[in-house]
């Protein structure tokens, strides 16, 4: 066999093999997903409130409560309950000795963990839920902080070479950067006994350069932006979108 | 007799190979129907031709896949893993089949994360 022909029957062989394998098509899907808690017991949701601390430029606890009620108003079939939110610090102070008492003003996780005895009292719970119909009831915490740390940063540099044609390159250069740290804790409590159902946790950060002047408040939102989803998924059903390689 | 039972085995296997690629060739039809109507969208009647294809010819990766993808658009999340393992079980190589598993392995997780008390 010549060289031309051993040539042939290979590019021949390597059509074949392509076609043989290469059989294949792009399709959407549409993945639902089923909620993780069990929430057909309940025709109503109230929302609060919760313990909230760290920038006093948010108030967690006003803006979480607001945010939680508007997006299960739209995105599940749970009629949310209109009503003032709980005062929770109060709550967790009373009738208890002074040396017990939980610190009025949350700095960070530690100042939080005093009020793990609020979720648990059963008797209030019971009570609350007593008076609002026996719905759902969604509490918790909420640690919104300033965060600083510096680290290296990529960003794009236009150069020109001697003949003046235009390139950009990626440049790293070690910044400061400053941001908020977001850590939520949602509760998750059965009216009508008052027990803790479920919880879930979050945390996410978001950092900029030292020198931008974000509010706080924008920083709270998008940040919320990206817990909602895992929150709304644990009370209600959702579909997520992707796409996947069908073969022949 | 000893060349009778070599002449035996030839025939049979000879015998064989015709309905290995018979069984292929009804199991690609299948697939490739299923692949037309999950394209329109039926994906019921894509899982009953990509099932078929895979009890036709079990050693089927690209049908094992398709059906993964299929039980996944279904929500049957169990069955799909099992789908995808096995078609990687056939096909370590592949990677069509491992990104489509990853992506899987994204949501699952996603779905059965236990972060309850």
């Amino acid at each position: 066999m010549t060289a031309r022909h051993a040539k042939i029957v290979s590019s021949l062989a390597a059509v074949a093999l392509t076609t043989a394998c290469g059989g294949y098509s792009e399709i959407a899907i549409e993945t639902p997903i089923r909620p993780t808690m069990d929430v057909s017991a309940f025709q109503r949701v109230f929302v609060a409130g919760f313990i909230s601390g760290g920038s006093e430029d948010v108030d967690g606890n006003l803006e979480t409560t607001r945010l939680l009620r508007s997006q299960l108003r739209t995105k599940s079939s749970l009629r949310v309950i209109d009503a003032d939110s709980l005062p929770l610090q109060d709550v967790a102070t009373e009738g208890r000795p002074a040396e017990q008492t939980p610190p009025t003003q949350v700095k960070d996780e530690k100042d939080l963990d005093a009020y793990s005895n609020l979720f648990a009292n059963v008797e209030y719970w019971k009570r609350i839920g007593e008076e609002y119909q026996q719905p759902l009831i969604v509490t918790g915490t909420v640690l919104f902080t300033p965060h600083q740390r510096n680290s290296i940063v990529q960003r794009e540099e236009e150069v020109y070479d001697s003949f003046g044609r235009r390139r950009v390159i990626p440049v790293r250069t070690y910044q400061e950067r400053k941001g908020f740290v977001l850590s939520p804790k949602f509760i998750f409590i059965d009216g009508r006994t008052g027990t803790v159902m479920h919880s879930t946790t979050a945390r996410e950060e978001i950092l900029y350069n030292a020198n931008q002047a974000t509010p706080a408040l924008s920083s709270y939102f998008e940040l919320m932006d990206r817990v909602i989803p895992s929150f709304l998924s644990t009370l209600s059903s959702q579909k997520i979108k992707g796409t996947r390689v069908l073969l022949q | 007799m000893r060349t009778a039972t070599f002449v035996l085995a030839g025939l049979l296997a000879l015998a064989a190979t015709p309905a290995a690629a018979d069984n292929r060739g009804d199991a690609k039809k299948q697939v490739e129907f299923g692949i037309a109507v999950a394209q329109k969208g039926l994906w019921r009647e894509a899982i009953y031709r990509w099932e078929r294809a895979t009890q036709i010819d079990p050693s089927y990766a690209a049908a094992l896949n398709n059906l993964a993808i299929a039980y996944e658009h279904e929500g049957e999340l169990a069955k799909a893993r099992s789908a995808y393992e096995k078609a990687l079980e056939l096909e370590p190589g592949n990677a069509l089949i491992k990104q489509n598993y990853e992506l899987f392995r994204e949501i699952n997780d996603r779905a059965t994360r236990k972060d309850s008390q």
